[in-house]
């Protein structure tokens, strides 16, 4: 009883406190028009009671999280999971289950309508890009918030080079990815020597930088105008604007796998060791005999070189590029599709990138408070599954034992 | 084998070494001891090149390596069991261990190396699969010295490695310390604070006191030296 009456106690508080809070924007409504002030009242009682339930629920969803979900609820959900990962790692559910998959992809632009293939592929695109941030967060441990910055490199590759030189698409796609990897070279040189915040501040200055110069040199970029009529790919011949969205969206298909791969190997190789050295303690790492610098600049390199060819893509893509679509807010949702998802995960990232793209995009009219809700999202995970929705299960390797 | 030539290292304005001259011969212990702030960690952050001195000049076997990348001198075969032990905790005792091996390609030897360190500390091999981060204290001081052996080292420098151990374990580990240089002919180049018990497993020491050597004998004369017994070794 008396644990009751306190709870009710905490929860008017935290009701009273968000009324006040809130009192400015939710309650006075200035009409300037008329010169009145509107007093919505009604706001006021809903935020109050709102407040009310759900502080309760939040307090009790924390109690259930430090004390565990009490005795009637075992191990049974970890259980569950835990056999369906096992499951999807057995051979005889697995190359199925991909086969399904496999049709699926190579269907669904004949299966939906053809806004939906667009729609689709920037998801794709998006998932790229946080497979290559995840190798510089999830792997290297490096906290890199100029991310746009890369993916602005790629697009500028492909735009400013068919704008001199009339370079097609397929020619910019690999030189996109060297121009990429190149830039995240030359950005990593001046902050070898940051770490964890300071890094992070740095790279997220670095990342404006670029893109105020894109704006600025408007005699060699075009400026804040951009570059317009960047031609899509040609499949042989010149394809109609249907025919060439399939086909990137098929692009991005091949490239999300293609990173794929590459991040696996990755995981196994020498360099994927250092990676875990260098992120778990840096100094312990150096005594190892690990090259700090080389392994820092080769991790940013790795992950702009997807940036920088889904930069073509989206020149290619949108036909159109100018700097505002590289602004610290395209680095933050990059980012934020990799911590929601998980951080070093795959498959968490990959599932990442989709929420971050697709509710928005479903749910229109969710699309103005997508911050919001993101911000809360990331709230909400940071206390309850902090590792991320599909949390990173690493690989063990072992030495000199039998692989088993 | 390590020579050390007028060493002077700063951090930022702040002078930590004014000028260390020492000298490690091979198949020797050697101890360096000093309070707190003395220097001594810098000492061997500077040989290992993660702290380069300002001037001066560090010889490893007669070659020059001041100013040379902490990584490179690895490969040269200095190996250094950092303060604070530094293990990799997300990754288990054999990651760690397979970590301190990372230059070497010797698969076969390895694998001896594997076994001579689990034979040193066989609660080790008993805790291989465990995550480095939730073995206790002790058990990651040992790891942290097993790792430094793995890189089949020439030169082991290790820093206070009886820090803050029970001291039936301090005996063990200055006994297996001892065992490493016979064993294996490692050269070791010992920071301690425990330095009662280290200059009994040394051959030479060296007292450092306000980044300067103020004192160098054998380790019995420094055991008997008055003033070396009221500072450092509390009786
Ligand atoms: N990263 C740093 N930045 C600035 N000053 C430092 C840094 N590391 C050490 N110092 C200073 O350098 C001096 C020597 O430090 P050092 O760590 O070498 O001492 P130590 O002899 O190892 O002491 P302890 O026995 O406590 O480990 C101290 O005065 C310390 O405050
Ligand atoms: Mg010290």
């Amino acid at each position: 009883m008396n644990k009751i009456i306190q709870e009710i106690k905490k929860s008017v508080l935290s009701a009273l406190w968000l009324m006040i809070l809130t009192f400015p924007i939710m309650v006075i409504k200035v009409n300037s028009y008329e010169g009145v002030v509107l007093w919505r009242w009604k706001n006021l009682m809903w935020i109050g009671i709102g407040t009310f339930f759900l502080s309760w629920l939040w307090r009790f969803l924390l109690d259930r999280k430090e004390n565990g979900p009490g005795e009637s609820k075992p191990d049974a959900d970890r259980d569950g999971k835990f056999s369906l990962r096992k499951a999807l790692g057995e051979r005889k559910v697995k190359i199925p289950t991909l086969a399904v998959l496999a049709i699926l992809v190579l269907a669904f632009p004949f299966m939906v309508k053809f806004y939906q293939v667009g729609i689709m592929t920037s998801a794709l695109m998006f998932v790229i890009l946080g497979l290559g941030l995840n190798i510089v967060i999830g792997y290297g441990g490096l906290l890199h918030l100029g991310y746009a910055a890369f993916y602005a490199m790629g697009a500028y590759t492909y735009g400013l080079m068919y704008l001199y030189w009339g370079l097609p698409f397929w020619a910019a796609l690999p030189l996109g990815a060297v121009s990429g990897a190149v830039f995240g070279i030359v950005i990593g040189v001046p902050v070898l020597r940051l770490r964890g915040d300071y890094l992070a501040i740095v790279t997220l200055a670095f990342g404006e930088i670029s893109r105020l110069l894109l704006e600025n040199m408007s005699g060699f970029t075009k400026g804040p105008e951009g570059i317009a009529q960047i031609p899509r790919p040609g499949f042989f011949v010149k394809l109609s604007l249907q025919g060439a969205t399939t086909y990137l969206f098929y692009i991005c298909i091949v490239l999300v796998l293609f990173a794929i791969f590459v991040i696996r190997r990755l995981e196994d190789s020498r360099i994927g060791r250092a990676l875990e050295a260098m992120k778990e303690d840096d100094i312990a790492a150096q005594s190892m005999g690990i090259d700090l610098a080389k392994t820092k600049l080769i991790t940013f390199a790795l992950g702009a070189v997807w940036a920088g060819m889904v930069g073509v893509v989206l020149a290619a893509k949108t036909t159109y590029i100018n700097p505002g679509s590289f602004t610290l807010m395209e680095s933050v949702m990059i980012l934020v599709a990799v911590v929601l998802g998980g951080t070093g995960s795959i498959p968490g990232v990959i599932l990442g990138a989709f929420l971050v793209t697709l509710i928005p995009e479903y749910f229109r009219a969710l699309a103005d408070y997508r911050m919001l809700m993101f911000g809360v999202a990331l709230v909400v995970m940071s206390i309850f599954r902090p590792q991320g929705i599909i949390p990173r299960v690493r690989k063990r390797y072992l030495v000199g034992e039998d692989k088993s | 084998m390590l020579k050390l030539d007028n060493i002077k290292t700063y951090y930022g304005n702040i002078q930590a070494l004014k000028g260390i001259s020492l000298e490690v011969k091979k198949g020797e212990i050697i101890c360096l001891i000093g309070a707190n702030g003395a220097g001594k960690s810098t000492t061997l952050m500077s040989i290992s090149g993660i702290e380069p001195p300002r001037s001066g000049s560090i010889f490893l076997e007669g070659i020059d390596i001041t100013g040379m990348p902490a990584h490179q001198i690895v490969t040269m075969g200095l190996s250094q069991v950092p303060e604070g032990r530094r293990i990799f905790p997300q990754l288990s005792v054999l990651e760690n261990l397979d970590m301190g091996a990372y230059l070497r390609r010797d698969k076969e030897e390895q694998k001896r190396d594997l076994e001579y360190v689990f034979d040193l500390f066989p609660i080790l091999s008993q805790r291989r699969n465990q995550s480095g981060g939730t073995l206790s204290g002790g058990e990651q001081q040992m790891l942290a010295i097993s790792r430094a052996l793995m890189a089949k080292p020439r030169i082991l420098l290790m820093d206070e490695p009886s820090l803050g151990l029970a001291p039936i374990i301090v005996q063990q580990i200055f006994g297996i310390i001892t065992r490493i240089n016979k064993e294996q002919g490692t050269t070791i180049f010992l920071v301690e604070q425990n330095a009662n018990q280290a200059l009994k497993i040394a051959d030479r020491g060296y007292v450092l006191q306000n980044g300067m050597i103020v004192k160098s004998d054998t380790s019995s004369a420094l055991m008997a030296d008055e003033e070396v017994k009221n500072a450092y070794l509390g009786v």
